[in-house]
């Protein structure tokens, strides 16, 4: 062995352990590094084709399904069933919900794992307008919404979901909802995390009282206001 | 050439950790984007599957990681090391876009392994708390899953600058037979990493 050079500097642990204590910490601070990223990259990812811009994380969603097979939407034997404590049973067709008084809302999508996206471009339904047609009863205090992908549930208190922005969307960012995205139809409450901004939508139960969702079946929160629920 | 000499630039031991660590770090790329790139998962579905595919290949890794560290040749591993740890003046010189002469490893070689040890041990630990997070809130924090993404991407850059020198670049190809059966050209050692003590010993040696 030569015999060891007195100029010379352990770089390589130091770059080790500089990487390691920055990613360790980047638990604390991530997020913020990704948002700048995210609208530093945005040029970048507008001037993409379509789907390599997913690639990029200025697009920034991430599709997280519980099910083998993602639910595929077919416009002839779709419905959407709305009972439980309603006056009048509804089972819509995609046509019929598209005559419904439409809202459009611009909106931040928050994921509970610490992702965003901004500027989400909604159209669709408030529920005040939906509720209005089935009637919902005097008992009535919780909507149960049902995902076509098995055996995701999800519950919104009434009043939750009669926000000023919480809607049944059909559509984002000008185009019909993508299969990907929960076609036809997504629960969309920006102002709460994603797992409560339920798929797929097929069914929605007016019920006495909310109950555990999917999510919430492990562990998350049922109120799961962004900022303020979910501190482990 | 007949009469090429080679020398040994790379221990089976070396080799092994190489290529596990290759071949988990393909597998587990091609699972992630799986999950992650929305037009992917919408292709490949099974979600559940692949994250199966995903978190077993992971175990895998680093059990087998474990497994060559236990019983192969750590001597040599210590050795290599050692090597990669400490930055001389010439490799001070490199990293200064200066002319310098390398030993068995050069500035930006030694870099590479830093960087790549760091980020198997952070995917390592993101991905244990994205695994038990599902499972105990109080392994649930925020930005678990913008660390185990971000390392993708910077894994990915380092990746296509290492199969570009390693496969394509003229000068350097020639390295990858080093990772695969172990030895390379005396000649080409001699031009790239001439500092390096094997050579040197090899050069004291009566032919």
């Amino acid at each position: 062995m030569p015999p060891p050079d007195p100029t010379a500097r352990t770089y390589g642990r130091r770059t080790f352990l500089a990487v390691v204590a920055g990613g360790a910490s980047s638990l604390v601070w991530g997020g913020s590094a990704w948002r700048a990223a995210q609208h530093a990259l945005h040029p970048l990812a507008r001037a993409l084709p379509g789907n390599l811009r997913a690639i990029v994380p200025s697009e920034g969603w991430r599709i997280y399904t519980v099910a083998d097979t993602m639910p595929s939407f077919d416009p002839a034997r779709w419905t959407l069933t709305i009972d439980g404590l309603v006056e009048r049973r509804q089972s819509l067709r995609y046509e019929d919900l598209l005559t419904l008084p439409a809202a459009e809302q611009v909106s931040t999508f928050h994921c509970v794992t610490g992702w965003t996206v901004t500027q989400v471009h909604w159209r669709g339904i408030r529920f005040r307008d939906l509720l209005a047609v089935a009637r919902p009863t005097s008992q009535a205090r919780a909507l149960q919404f049902v995902s076509a992908e098995r055996p995701y549930t999800d519950s919104l208190e009434l009043k939750q979901a009669l926000r000023h922005d919480a809607l049944l969307a059909y559509e984002m960012d000008g185009k019909p909802l993508a299969r990907e995205h929960g076609s036809p139809a997504r629960v969309v409450i920006p102002e709460m995390y994603g797992y409560k901004n339920v798929k797929w939508v097929e069914r929605i139960e007016l019920v006495a009282h909310p109950s555990d969702g999917f999510w919430e079946k492990l562990g998350y929160d049922r109120d799961a206001w962004v900022g303020r629920s979910n501190r482990g | 050439m007949a009469d090429r000499q080679y020398v040994l630039r790379f221990s089976r031991t070396e080799r092994a950790l190489h290529w596990i660590h290759a071949a988990a770090f393909f597998l587990l790329l091609a699972s992630g984007l799986a999950l992650y790139l929305p037009t992917l998962v919408a292709v490949v579905g099974r979600r559940p599957l692949v994250r199966a595919v995903h978190v077993d290949v992971a175990i895998a890794w680093v059990a087998a990681l474990i497994a060559v560290m236990l019983f192969g040749d750590r001597h040599s591993l210590r050795r290599t090391l050692a090597e990669l740890d400490l930055f001389d003046e010439e490799d001070r010189k490199m990293l200064r876009g200066r002319r310098f002469r390398a030993a068995r490893f050069n500035a930006g070689q030694k870099i590479n392994a830093a960087l790549t040890a760091a980020f198997a041990l952070l995917f390592a630990f993101s991905g244990s708390l994205l695994w038990l997070g599902e499972r105990d809130t109080r392994f649930r924090f925020a930005n678990t899953v913008l660390l185990h993404d971000g390392l993708a991407y910077f894994s990915l850059v380092l990746l296509v600058g290492h199969l570009y020198l390693a496969v394509l670049h003229p000068a350097t190809r020639h390295s990858l037979r080093g990772m695969t059966i172990g030895t390379v050209g005396e000649d080409w050692a001699r031009e790239h990493h001439s500092r390096w003590p094997a050579l040197e010993r090899e050069a004291a040696e009566p032919s």
